[in-house]
């Protein structure tokens, strides 16, 4: 019997930071740092226009967060983004300053995840996704069944009127951009740590994450809680942004539209897909947002295209095409010579 | 009285939320997968039978008849272009794709038929006003029993079609076990696509029901297809027959709902939903 050739094994190295990451998180705060001037460098109607796309961001994160790390699909965040939105008007009837009361409305949500959470992360698939449409759908009647909040025919912030035009829009501006900023940063940081191991392990294989114990429910809480905050803020800052709501429309399943088409276009369970995907949509949406019906038929189509075809998205395409790495969440091997 | 009367009118209106419901939950039972564009397909169905209707002067029940072949050969070509390559893609990705069908099936309807509420009761004649009545309190309306006729009808239809003949055996044995199934020379590609071509074709018949007994307008799917889930979930997710129980248990929580306020109809049937959907959460923990 001959021995067996002794092959030595190829050194890896395991590296986070590369040059392309260095290089794209001193980017990405440096673009932070820029748009953090948007209300001083451009006109009211531009700062509106930034406003919208960052809550875009948030909205996009949120949903991908939920169903790219945490496999919960949920066609029901819009039940967060009306409470959300309806817990500011409530707390501005009485007397707290509108600002204050977006945060407070918005932690109001995390509340009601948490509240939620026991018996909705219990769901499998289908039943989390609607579950989640039917808890919607019946807080957008209860809250239609309040006169105090508007009824039916909605309701609009007038304690903001407090304010001039100009300041109104530069506090909702630097109101909405540190809160997207924020959930990146704890996307970023939550991703980075060992929960964020977790998650993109749950994200690759529930089951398999589970047997290698992982704590699945934990992190799905974690995440749907974050979420829950996050969709809150979002549609507390829509209706600073907007200005008027009705039920509607804030607990409509068009926001879970244009959250899937985000995510999906950009690249679901990719940090910086939904991110892609938030200036898709917002520059379709201003180039053609007038078209209405075959514009929702694109968006819908596009979902349905990106989901059978391309599931990684744009992003996740060109990252496993070119093997890019921009922002260090992950780990990779490094062969060394 | 008169809750009596409300639990018949509930019982009757469970008969087109079984209708629905029922197709949804043949593709769960054999594919796991919940088709979130069901409830657009019966309006596709609804408003296929008044294209029908606006060239020639016949019964809406009739105009049904050319609808039916349309449908099932629509079912065959959505498994087929899209729900299979779905199915391969893993467990959110039928979610996501049907998700996106629904929003395109729903605008371009809004495009080719205008928002108008539609109904097609006018057209259906006496049998879509007339009641019989059983004392002064209680009227049963003949649509609402023939309804419930019709929804027996379909469900033993189903239930022969799967005991009794070999595609629907093997169907069976593809729920149960798709490779498996394989191995003994089923095709469970071509298993899946009659399953959906029937859930499709079954929609269409709970569309015309709708649109009888009720309205439909191009962007009506979305409530028809909460109901019919409602209906699967408290009918216990893959029973056939469990859909006819959770559809009228989801009608007589309506009605009964309607009559404490009339603002509450539609919040009653969610709650009691959620109350079923946790419960069973709650029981299968302790199970497992």
């Amino acid at each position: 019997m001959t021995q067996p050739a002794v092959v030595e094994a190829p050194r890896f190295s395991v590296e986070r930071w590369g040059r392309t990451s260095v290089l794209a998180v001193s980017f990405a705060v440096a673009l932070a740092v820029g748009f953090a001037f948007v209300p001083l460098l451009f006109s009211l109607n531009t700062t509106e226009k930034a406003t919208s796309l960052l809550i875009l961001v948030l909205l996009a994160v949120m949903w991908n967060a939920l169903a790219g790390y945490g496999g919960l699909v949920s066609i029901g965040q819009q039940a967060f983004i009306g409470l959300g939105a309806y817990g500011t008007v409530w707390l501005c009837n009485h007397n707290w300053n509108p600002y204050r009361a977006m945060i407070v409305a918005a932690l109001f949500c995390g509340a009601v995840a948490v509240g939620l959470s026991p018996v909705v992360l219990r769901f499998r698939g289908a039943q989390f996704a609607i579950g989640m449409w039917v808890i919607a759908e019946a807080a957008a009647i209860l809250v239609s069944l309040d006169q105090s909040l508007g009824a039916g025919t909605g309701t609009s912030l007038i304690e903001l009127n407090y304010y001039t035009p100009t300041q109104r829009q530069h506090y909702t501006y630097w109101l909405t951009f540190g809160i997207t900023v924020f959930f990146l940063a704890l996307l970023f940081v939550l991703l980075r740590s060992r929960v964020g191991s977790s998650l993109q392990a749950i994200r690759d294989d529930e089951e398999a994450a589970a047997s290698v114990g992982v704590s699945v429910l934990r992190c799905k809480w974690i995440l749907f809680v974050v979420a829950g905050v996050g969709c809150g803020a979002a549609g507390a800052l829509t209706l600073a942004n907007t200005l008027f709501i009705e039920p509607t429309s804030i607990f409509g399943v068009d926001w879970t539209a244009y959250m899937i088409f985000m995510v999906l276009v950009g690249g679901l369970g990719t940090f910086e897909g939904p991110i892609v995907g938030a200036i898709v949509l917002f520059v379709i949406q201003n180039e053609f947002g007038n078209n209405g019906v075959w514009y929702l038929v694109g968006l819908g189509g596009a979902a349905m295209a990106f989901a059978l075809l391309a599931p990684r998205g744009v992003w996740g395409t060109l990252e496993e095409r070119f093997g890019l790495r921009v922002m260090p969440v992950g780990y990779r091997l490094r062969r060394q010579s | 009285m008169t809750w009596v009367n409300d639990v018949v009118q509930g019982i009757l209106l469970g008969g087109v939320y079984a209708l629905l419901a029922c197709g949804l939950a043949l593709m769960f039972g054999v594919m796991r997968i919940i088709n979130l564009a069901h409830g657009d397909l019966a309006v596709v169905g609804a408003y296929l039978v008044l294209v029908v209707l606006d060239h020639a002067n016949i019964s809406p029940f009739l105009a049904l008849v050319p609808v039916l072949p349309v449908m099932l050969i629509a079912g065959y070509g959505l498994q087929r272009i899209v729900l299979d390559r779905a199915l391969r893609a893993g467990v959110l990705v039928p979610l996501l794709s049907t998700f996106g069908l629904s929003i395109v099936i729903q605008n371009i309807l809004l495009e080719k038929f205008s928002p108008d509420v539609r109904s097609l009761g006018g057209q259906a004649g006496s049998i879509a006003t007339g009641s019989w009545s059983v004392t002064n309190a209680i009227s049963i309306s003949q649509i609402g029993a023939l309804i419930v006729v019709v929804a027996i009808a379909v469900l033993g239809g189903l239930q022969l079609f799967l005991s009794r003949t070999q595609a629907g055996r093997r169907m069976r044995a593809t729920a149960q076990d798709p490779d498996t199934a394989e191995l003994v020379g089923v095709d469970s590609r071509a298993v899946y696509a009659r399953a959906t071509a029937l859930a499709v074709a079954i929609a269409a018949v709970a569309g015309l029901f709708l649109a009888i007994r009720s309205t439909f307008y191009p962007f009506a799917g979305p409530t028809q297809l909460i109901f019919a889930f409602e209906a699967v979930v408290i009918g216990g997710m893959t029973s056939l027959w469990g859909t006819l129980a959770g559809g009228m248990i989801l009608g007589v929580a309506q009605t009964v709902g309607g009559q404490i306020n009339t603002q509450y109809p539609v919040l009653a049937g969610h709650i009691v939903f959620l109350a079923v959907l946790a419960l069973r959460a709650a029981l299968g923990r302790q199970i497992s």
